[in-house]
């Protein structure tokens, strides 16, 4: 019986808090580059945004917005919107949450090199109290919420001050030791408890976090795994929870697999081809673009390459988006390629240049191939060379190919991004088409895109972005192939995996509740 | 011999320039960091302004000087992905790699010693076949593939071995965190030394069993065994003692060849080494570490065979001679 009591004993020393304690074992692709959420605009430090910091307002799974570091807000004028923040929020140094760290924020984003371009139509904020504050912008805006849903509050008073190197606190490196690269105070659910960078981190969750109703993980162990198949495999042996993304040659064996629910779901990144007209006389003409448009099977690609895993585009938004067009339908349909291409009086064809990267896209090397395959049917003979990413986007600046691929994620999770990057005249002092390498241009286009940033009635923007993918479906500007999916994969220990995720890919661990 | 010792330092430092510049030459090629470290949406001012900033505009030649400048200096530069200098960041990844080698070193040894002795003694028995045809299909398949079955088999299936990673770690002291402390860190060992032993086993069967073959043929161990000595001792004795010489020699070598191995096995187990450091920089484009990591083990290499030679010089004047005007 003594013996009992002291096995019992040393039984509950041993593991004091299994009981409650709940740790999330993620593995993703790659980890955060920084603590410092303004270093880079990148799917990566957005996720740790989330976990670390919270922004103002967030993106529901349905694409609306919801209120977090922000209660409620209200349409002051054309220029203003007024938010309430939440009062009683500490940030993880301890210090609480007023306006001005929010204009604070602000302010650096603007600063930062990557941001600055998001909040270019910002004007200064005005501060009304500790817990209100004016966002302004210079014109009429439309999109000053969904850009709010990038302001996650810093501490201002945390990140004030020389470090050691004798910079401010608050300086912005990308290549460098910084105080901000290596220390963070955010209001978010989880502090950054240990960090080896590319291997390994340690969240813990912050026990003064404001928000009592969220998931119930205490620990989250964050080992990035580049390597496809160890990740999968890892998955598989139970040594990690969740994993994202997961390779697509791998979904049936995880949808088989026990215990181990596979989530994916349409993203918003739009796979296309632009077709150069500058470079090549014959793609000034509207036909044979049209024609190119006609012999790409796309919804072929997608059965056939990419096994189904991805939705059919015709045109750049995905569904939700304001400027989607549902009118809009892919075309295939190779007799009327043919046709269009007679009519273009280049029967005979031409051979023309390609370049795709090899490992950016899903399938990127695959889908060139076909598409190639495809043009061949039309008399288009094509050269194709496709590189790493890494080399991949100054050839592309560079425009060394007549047909060069480029998929495109809306950061603003709005139509007219597309067309500012990717179909408005390129223009070297405005920067818009920056990434058009077709050389498309239009009028209409820029006159529609332009009037669309500062019109604040939705009904009468969704119409202006619904002409303008109708114009560029017409034109055929570009090829269009399809969106992404998205996809992750987790352990049924995860209760609610599929409310956590969305389509911007930032998967709201805080929330997570697991068995 | 001082004239020895200089004309080998000189051809040491000739090898290194080239080194540094074959290095630099891949980096040009590699892609652009600043493409890496910055949003697609971000201006092209703004990226060139970060590119002016970090240096790479200037021509190769001047970056190439500069470079060579600082390394002089001690300063290799500084990795853009781990913000930190790439010479910390190659001596932090070091222990992982360098354990992960001993281990393989130790399981080659322990396994192609008895092995080969065997084979040499009883050629035609079969185990001895079989052991010698097993040896040639590990060879044979690439070690990614070794590695990724290894893990389906004995994490995925029988759920016996960790799949990733190095497990729990013990600062033994500091900057070295060792694996080799805790039975987490020694079952996360198992299947990368594994992977990694059978590519090296098979050679050193083969060496074994062959000089061991050549030394039982030779008069002393004839004479040893007339003498009516214990079989044992006359094979591990006479025999076997002298074998060592040449596998010892042709072990240094391959030593070189491992670190080389552990690129692929370290990238599929997620073993956090030098060698999937030197991946991932490429992968980054973090020009810089790649560099960095090229001219230190390049330098590493030069200094290690210039000592040897220096010492061969000392111990054997044949080699001076042939070495200098003759």
């Amino acid at each position: 019986m003594k013996k009992m009591m002291i096995l019992f004993l040393a039984a509950a020393l041993l593991f004091p808090f299994s009981a409650g304690a709940k740790t999330l074992r993620l593995a993703m692709d790659a980890d955060p580059v920084s603590l410092d959420p303004h270093v880079q605009l990148s799917g990566g430090m957005l996720q740790y945004s989330h976990l670390v910091f919270d922004p103002l307002v967030r993106w529901t799974k349905d694409t609306k917005i919801e209120p977090r570091l922000a209660e409620k807000w209200e349409r002051m004028d054309d220029l203003t919107m007024r938010f309430y923040l939440r009062k009683g929020v500490k940030f993880h140094s301890g210090n609480e949450l007023t306006a001005k760290d929010v204009a604070w924020t602000l302010a650096r984003l603007k600063r930062s090199g990557d941001f600055k371009g998001l909040f270019e139509p910002f004007a200064d904020p005005v501060i009304i109290d500790d817990y209100t504050i004016d966002i302004k912008t210079k014109k009429p805006y439309g999109l000053l919420l969904n850009m709010c849903t990038y302001i996650f509050p810093m501490d201002s008073k945390f990140y004030t001050g020389t470090d050691k190197k004798g910079h401010p606190k608050d300086t912005i490196v990308k290549t460098e030791w910084s105080f901000a690269n290596e220390n963070e105070s955010g209001t978010g659910k989880y502090v950054v408890a240990e960090r080896e960078q590319g291997q390994k981190w340690v969240l813990k969750a912050f026990p003064d976090y404001w928000d009592k109703n969220t998931g119930n993980v205490d620990e989250i162990i964050l080992t990035p795994i580049s390597e496809d198949a160890t990740r999968v495999a890892a998955l598989l042996a139970g040594d990690v929870d969740f994993i994202m993304p997961v390779p697509p040659q791998d979904f049936d064996r995880i949808e088989k697999a026990d215990g181990i629910k596979l989530i994916t779901m349409t993203g918003s990144r739009i796979i296309t081809f632009q077709i150069n007209q500058k470079r090549r006389e014959e793609f000034k003409n509207a036909k044979v673009r049209q024609a190119m448009v006609y012999a790409v099977n796309n919804a072929g690609i997608v059965k056939k390459i990419m096994k189904g895993r991805a939705g059919v585009a015709a045109q750049n938004s995905p569904r939700g988006y304001q400027g989607h067009n549902p009118a809009l339908q892919p075309r295939f349909d190779l007799a009327k390629a043919r046709q269009l291409m007679k009519e273009a009086g280049y029967e005979k064809g031409f051979t023309v240049s390609m370049i795709a990267p090899n490992n950016r896209y899903v399938n990127d090397e695959k889908i060139a191939v076909a598409t190639a395959a495809m043009l061949s049917k039309i008399g288009i003979k094509v050269d194709l060379k496709t590189m790493p990413k890494a080399q991949y986007w100054d050839q592309f600046d560079a425009q060394v190919a007549d047909i060069q691929m480029i998929g495109w994620h809306s950061d603003t999770e709005d139509s007219a991004n597309f067309y500012e990057f990717l179909y408005m005249c390129p223009n070297k002092e405005t920067g818009y088409g920056q990434y058009n390498s077709g050389n498309y241009c239009n009028k209409r286009v820029d006159e529609l895109t332009l009037a669309s940033q500062s019109e604040t009635n939705v009904e009468k923007r969704m119409a202006m972005l619904q002409e303008v993918e109708k114009i560029l479906y017409d034109d055929a500007a570009f090829i269009p192939f399809h969106w992404q999916m998205l996809s992750w994969a987790g352990s049924d220990k995860l209760k609610n995996a599929n409310d956590i995720i969305n389509v911007m890919n930032f998967p709201y661990f805080g929330d997570l509740i697991m068995k | 011999m001082f004239a020895f010792i200089i004309r080998r330092v000189f051809q040491a430092l000739i090898v290194m320039l080239i080194i540094s510049l074959l290095g630099f030459a891949i980096k040009q090629s590699v892609g652009d960091p600043v493409r890496e470290i910055t949003g697609i949406s971000v201006s092209a001012e703004e990226r060139d302004a970060l590119r002016e900033k970090l240096g790479l505009n200037d021509p190769f030649l001047v970056q190439w000087v500069r470079f060579l400048d600082r390394a002089v200096h001690g300063d290799l530069g500084n990795s853009f992905y781990f913000k930190r200098p790439a010479f910390d960041v190659i001596l932090s990844k070091a222990p992982a790699t360098l354990e992960l080698v001993f281990a393989t070193a130790l399981l080659v040894i322990l396994f192609s010693v008895p092995i080969g002795i065997y084979a040499a003694v009883r050629p035609n028995a079969w185990p001895a076949r079989f052991l010698m045809g097993a040896s040639i299909v590990g060879v044979s398949i690439p070690v990614f593939l070794t590695a990724i079955l290894l893990i389906y088999i004995f994490s995925v299936t029988l759920g016996w071995l960790p799949s990733f990673g190095r497990g729990e770690l013990i600062e033994i002291f500091p900057g070295w965190k060792s694996g080799f402390f805790t039975w987490d860190g020694l079952a996360h060992l198992v299947m990368p030394s594994v992977a990694l032993t059978t590519i090296m086993l098979p050679l050193f069967i083969r060496l074994v069993r062959a000089e061991m073959k050549e030394a039982l043929e030779t008069e002393y161990v004839k004479f040893a065994r007339a003498k009516g000595l214990r079989p044992s001792r006359v094979l591990l004795l006479h025999a076997f003692k002298n074998t060592l010489l040449p596998v010892i020699t042709v072990g240094g070598v391959q030593l070189g060849i491992l670190i080389a191995f552990t690129i692929l096995t370290e990238t599929v187990f997620q073993w956090k080494g030098m060698g999937s450091m030197f991946i991932e920089s490429i992968e980054r484009a973090d020009t810089s570490l790649t560099v960095a990591y090229m001219v230190f083990v390049g330098f590493i290499f030069v200094v290690v065979n210039t000592i040897v030679d220096v010492i061969y010089g000392l111990v054997n004047p044949m080699v001076r001679v042939a070495g200098g005007r003759s």
